[in-house]
């Protein structure tokens, strides 16, 4: 149980707008489709957040998964957009723009990881300077519009969901089939577990694994921790690098396929405000920017703590700007809590190392 | 006397126009403790990177359990069996012990013929609690992040994780640097256990205390030259002393 302050945080905060929304008129915080559009809105974010994840506790930082979310989404489009029309079936379409989003996000993390592992040049700077560049790739290869045109059945992959409920007198449970509805009952329809949440979660469950149980987590762990030992105990530092920054490109790759699944479009700016939010959830979530200790469920929570934040504030009609304000303390403070109780306690900068 | 496990014969080595180590002999035995006294720049690290693979000597031979030793990393030289233990120790601090002894070398549980591997962390701790007894190592806890240790438990670490990979040749480089005085005494005691394993140590060091209590041999070298080689009892500090300060000689150039 990592990070007992953080799920204790998330915990009073659902209280606190489960008992402040309806006071100012609005719906109970906590039902079916406010969860799930919560949950629905921390995907990106979280996706984002996975990959930075590992990248920040081996000491490093990617700050280009934003746009290569974008250009991941934009590949993703044209590659769903141009085999369906050459007459592939929609499945296959699909998974070809999987495909697509992962190959082109996964060669900048390559690109990204052997300037830095070679060639030496610190994260930040080769990030940042791939972040442009994949900027401008974005743009230039979506033509600088969205790219639309996409089969309509995409919609539905990215929208339609695992299970299905229908309130009221004729209503109930439903699985994988969407009932036939319409009118009042269509408005009576949630959508619980929506196929990019379920996507993220098997992500999600596959990170954890990487990290605590792989002798690649322990690795990232190692060279966080301590990079000279990490190269004198004879692990291949260099390659393990490339490979991180391999991962956080692809997770920002699956992130820009659904994001193509789940607005049927392909589009070269749609990561870039996102990049700033998953490093907070990372912080949040308890990982140390100084590398060598963290989690994947404190990177959960850390985003499920932004979406519920900004989810709430929206509730309880706070101008939007004020979310930004909000979510820039809550980061410094998590970041406080978590070095008071060090200096509290007597530890250093590490916690729990898994 | 047997074959030397380590024998090192007419080393130099030179970093520009600056001789570090110039032609020196050495000789150690199995299960001797030999200490390499020496001031700061005296070469005695430098001699002892070339045997751990840091540096490549330019003249002379090492020859390790009968075998020429030039190894290109410390990695080909710690495979070979030499091991060397920094003060700094190459540890994780944020891993816990059975980690840190397995680090790089991990066991594994091979899933679907090898595609999926997982790493073995009860036969990692089993194995890091056998080789820590076997030493006489005792820790509250195998699983705390090592950053909780003290240091002279850390050293303990890297021990055991040297004995547990096979050493049989243990370079320990100014190992009681910074501990508390208990915590020096457990180290020494740490080598005593070693050379009573047979695995021969070659202590590099400033601290004469240590080299008397535990050393069998002391070596002891002067602007990259050997100037002395005496048994323990057959010498004392202020003799030492004058060796290091470069006032003694007994090998002067001709």
């Amino acid at each position: 149980m990592s990070r007992l302050w953080a799920w204790g945080f998330l915990g009073l905060m659902i209280a606190f707008f489960v008992i402040a929304v309806p006071l100012v008129g609005g719906i109970n915080f906590i039902s079916i489709r406010n969860s799930q559009n919560i949950l629905v809105a921390i995907t990106p974010v979280l996706l984002l957040g996975l990959g930075q994840t590992f990248v920040i506790i081996s000491a490093g930082i990617d700050l280009s998964v934003g746009w290569v979310m974008s250009l991941a989404s934009v590949f993703a489009a044209h590659a769903i957009r141009s085999t369906f029309n050459a007459g592939v079936p929609l499945p296959f379409a699909a998974i070809t723009g999987f495909f697509a989003a992962v190959a082109v996000a996964t060669l900048v993390g390559f690109v990204n990881g052997v300037i830095i592992a070679k060639l030496k040049v610190p994260a930040f700077i080769v990030t940042l300077g791939t972040s442009f560049i994949v900027r401008g790739l974005g743009l230039l290869f979506s033509e600088n519009t969205t790219v639309i045109g996409l089969p309509p059945g995409i919609r539905d992959y990215g929208n339609e969901s695992l299970f299905y409920w229908v309130g009221g007198d004729n209503g109930g449970f439903y699985f994988l089939q969407k009932p036939p509805l319409s009118g009042d009952a269509l408005r009576q329809l949630d959508r619980i577990l929506p196929w990019p949440v379920v996507i993220t979660a098997i992500v999600v469950a596959i990170a954890i694994f990487i990290l605590k149980r792989t002798q690649f987590g322990r690795h990232t762990y190692a060279i966080g921790g301590n990079m000279q030992a990490a190269l004198r105990t004879g692990i291949p530092v260099d390659w393990h690098i490339i490979k991180l920054y391999m991962l956080s490109a692809a997770t920002a790759g699956i992130a820009g396929f659904l994001s193509t699944l789940r607005f049927t479009a392909g589009s070269a700016v749609i990561g870039d405000p996102l990049l700033l939010s998953s490093i907070a959830a990372v912080i949040i979530g308890g990982v140390s920017l100084f590398g060598g200790a963290g989690s994947i469920v404190g990177t959960v929570i850390g985003s499920l703590i932004i979406a519920v934040l900004t989810t709430g504030l929206v509730m309880l009609n706070v101008p939007a700007f004020w979310q930004f304000i909000v979510v820039g303390v809550v980061v410094i403070v998590a970041v406080l809590i978590d070095q008071s109780r060090d200096i509290i306690i007597g530890r250093s900068r590490f916690g729990r190392g898994q | 006397m047997s074959t030397p496990v380590l024998s090192i014969r007419g080393l130099t080595k030179r970093f520009g126009g600056l001789t570090a180590v110039n032609k020196v002999d050495l000789d150690i035995e199995a299960g001797e403790v030999v200490a390499l006294l020496g001031d700061n720049g005296a070469g005695k690290s430098t001699l002892i990177k070339c045997v751990s693979g840091v540096h490549l000597a330019e003249e002379g031979d090492i020859l390790f359990e009968g075998r020429p030793a030039r190894y290109a990393t410390p990695i080909e030289a710690r495979s070979e069996g030499i091991e060397t233990i920094y003060q700094d120790l190459a540890l994780a601090q944020n891993l816990d012990v059975a980690a840190n002894i397995f680090l790089g070398r991990e066991i594994k549980r091979r899933y679907l013929g090898g595609l999926v591997n997982t790493l073995d962390d009860r036969t990692m701790l089993e194995a890091a609690k056998t080789s820590l007894e076997a030493l006489d190592i005792h820790f509250p806890s195998l699983t705390q992040p090592i950053e909780s240790l003290s240091g002279g438990q850390r050293q303990a670490v890297a021990i055991a994780r040297a004995i547990y990979w096979n050493a049989r040749l243990m370079i320990m480089d100014e190992p009681t640097n910074n501990l508390g005085v208990p915590e020096q005494h457990k180290v020494i005691e740490l080598i005593g256990k070693l050379k009573s394993q047979g695995v021969p140590v070659v202590l590099i060091t400033h601290t004469l205390p240590d080299v008397f209590a535990i050393a069998d041999r002391i070596v002891v070298m002067h602007r990259g030259r050997k100037v002395t080689e005496k048994r323990t009892v057959d010498t004392n500090a202020s003799e030492l002393v004058q060796y290091m300060v470069g006032a003694l000689n007994d090998f002067p150039v001709t």
